[in-house]
């Protein structure tokens, strides 16, 4: 049986608390239903037990909605937060879902927006029981292979890494073909396996697809698996060992590839963990320019903090000689000089680009 | 159904304005709305003059920067010495870059 789900509602109005306590309490699927009058009082409740959703007001004294929800958001990743509100204001909402929040409610005021309220707060409570839209997302690519081929399924899945896309057919569970880029079958499958993050969409078959797999859909995981079982062992292996490593020259291999881009005049690539870089091209001191692309990530990252803009995407540095662009992904720090002729809009499709194929 | 709140704390918002702030990180004139508090525009203005000295201590010949947040994109270029920023609120229309 399931567990009880348990929502906190989060209000600084004792009245209102009633009112949806009353209203929430009509749920179908009867959670317990707790409360708190301020954000430092829900944030201990919280710490102090497991909840399935936060639903919370944004406009309180001392600690507004936002901020709780910042705080829960990296607190408590696995926990649906919920924004119901009497403000409704385009700004609060961007910077709402900014923050990571699962759905902004305006409070209810008739009858049937109260019963659309409660359909999404059920399916809300639905999804983290059974798992679905944000269990399949949260899940690997592998998972949602298995789901496919499991299931039996003619489909195509359509998985779009940044800029990449790829796409893997299945017909009756089995995957028959796949491509990515100008790969096609099973180095395109392979290659698609190895995106780490992304989006996917289920489209419908094509019964004409010709076939050009023919393994099992086990035999292709557990190839992919064993490549990257022997990867992370290489890895491990390489770290260890002191001197030049092969994984430093995957990095170096990944830096003279960036700098093929139209434009680029120098690039560096660090670990944001260790101030030790992971390799640069064209810089004449890379620890200077590390060092700056550390502390300028670290100072805006806690200006978005204090203002609540949300994440920082990417930094880019204009001069009359020449633009840089840094930004911070999968613990890696990117910053790469562009010759003064590229315009901002240049410079922000070579850096999805290159953040979507190189620094994953 | 639901009552409106007896008080009603404001929230701050994220404006859409420009400001200067001198080399010495006072600020001179604001577009900002005054509700916009006044800490948290000192804020920006002490970070991104340092950042401005960080650039001139990295050698980087860098006037303008852009920070894109998920709900704000902040633009500050190089006053002698001091620095103009601009916020610009980013709605749920827009895409981040």
């Amino acid at each position: 049986m399931a567990a009880c789900n348990k929502i906190l509602l989060l209000d600084d109005d004792e009245d209102l608390l009633d009112l949806y306590r009353e209203i929430l309490s009509r749920l179908p699927s009867k959670p317990q239903i707790y409360t708190a009058l301020s954000g430092a009082r829900a944030i201990a409740l919280l710490e102090s037990e497991p909840f399935t959703l936060l639903l919370s007001d944004l406009s309180m004294p001392k600690m507004d909605g936002l901020q709780v929800l910042a705080i829960v958001r990296r607190k408590f990743p696995q926990l649906r937060t919920a924004v119901l509100t009497a403000v409704p204001d385009e700004q609060f909402r961007a910077r709402a879902y900014a923050i990571g929040v699962d759905i902004y409610f305006e409070k209810p005021g008739t009858s049937q927006e109260i019963k659309l309220f409660l359909d999404c707060i059920e399916s809300l409570l639905g999804q983290e029981v059974h798992g679905a839209f944000r269990g399949v997302q949260s899940k690997s690519l592998v998972d949602i292979i298995q789901l496919e081929c499991l299931s039996q399924s003619s489909s195509a899945l359509k998985i779009a890494n940044g800029v990449q896309e790829g796409k893997i057919w299945f017909q009756n569970g089995e995957v028959i073909d796949a491509t990515a880029r100008d790969l096609s079958g099973e180095p395109a499958f392979q290659k698609i396996l190895s995106w780490k993050t992304g989006n996917f969409e289920i489209l419908a078959s094509d019964p004409e697809r010709p076939r050009t797999i023919f393994k099992s859909y086990q035999g292709l995981l557990l190839e992919s698996a064993q490549a990257f079982d022997e990867a992370q062992a290489q890895a491990i292996a390489e770290v260890s060992n002191s001197d030049s490593t092969a994984s430093e020259i995957a990095e170096r291999s990944v830096v003279a590839s960036i700098s093929r881009f139209n434009g680029v005049e120098f690039v560096l690539l660090q670990s944001s963990e260790a101030s030790k870089q992971t390799g640069s091209w064209s810089v004449e001191n890379p620890e200077q320019l590390g060092e700056w692309t550390k502390s300028t990530l670290q100072t805006f990252r806690e200006l978005g903090d204090i203002l609540h803009a949300g994440h920082v995407g990417q930094i880019e540095g204009l001069g009359l000689q020449r633009h840089v662009a840094i930004a911070s992904q999968a613990n890696k720090e990117l910053c790469i000089g562009f010759q003064r002729s590229l315009s901002v809009e240049q410079i922000r499709s070579s850096m999805k680009t290159i953040l979507a194929e190189y620094v994953c | 159904m639901f009552s409106s709140k007896k008080r009603r704390p404001s929230l701050v918002r994220l404006s859409t304005g420009c400001f200067t702030v001198d080399r010495d990180g006072q600020i001179v004139a604001s577009t900002l709305p005054q509700a916009f508090p006044l800490m948290q525009v000192q804020e920006i203005a002490h970070r991104v003059l340092k950042t401005f000295h960080a650039i001139q201590e990295a050698n980087l010949p860098l006037t303008e920067i852009i920070v894109n947040y998920s709900a704000l994109i902040l633009t500050a270029r190089e006053l002698r010495g001091g620095a103009i920023v601009y916020l610009s609120t980013r709605s749920l229309a827009h895409t981040v870059p």
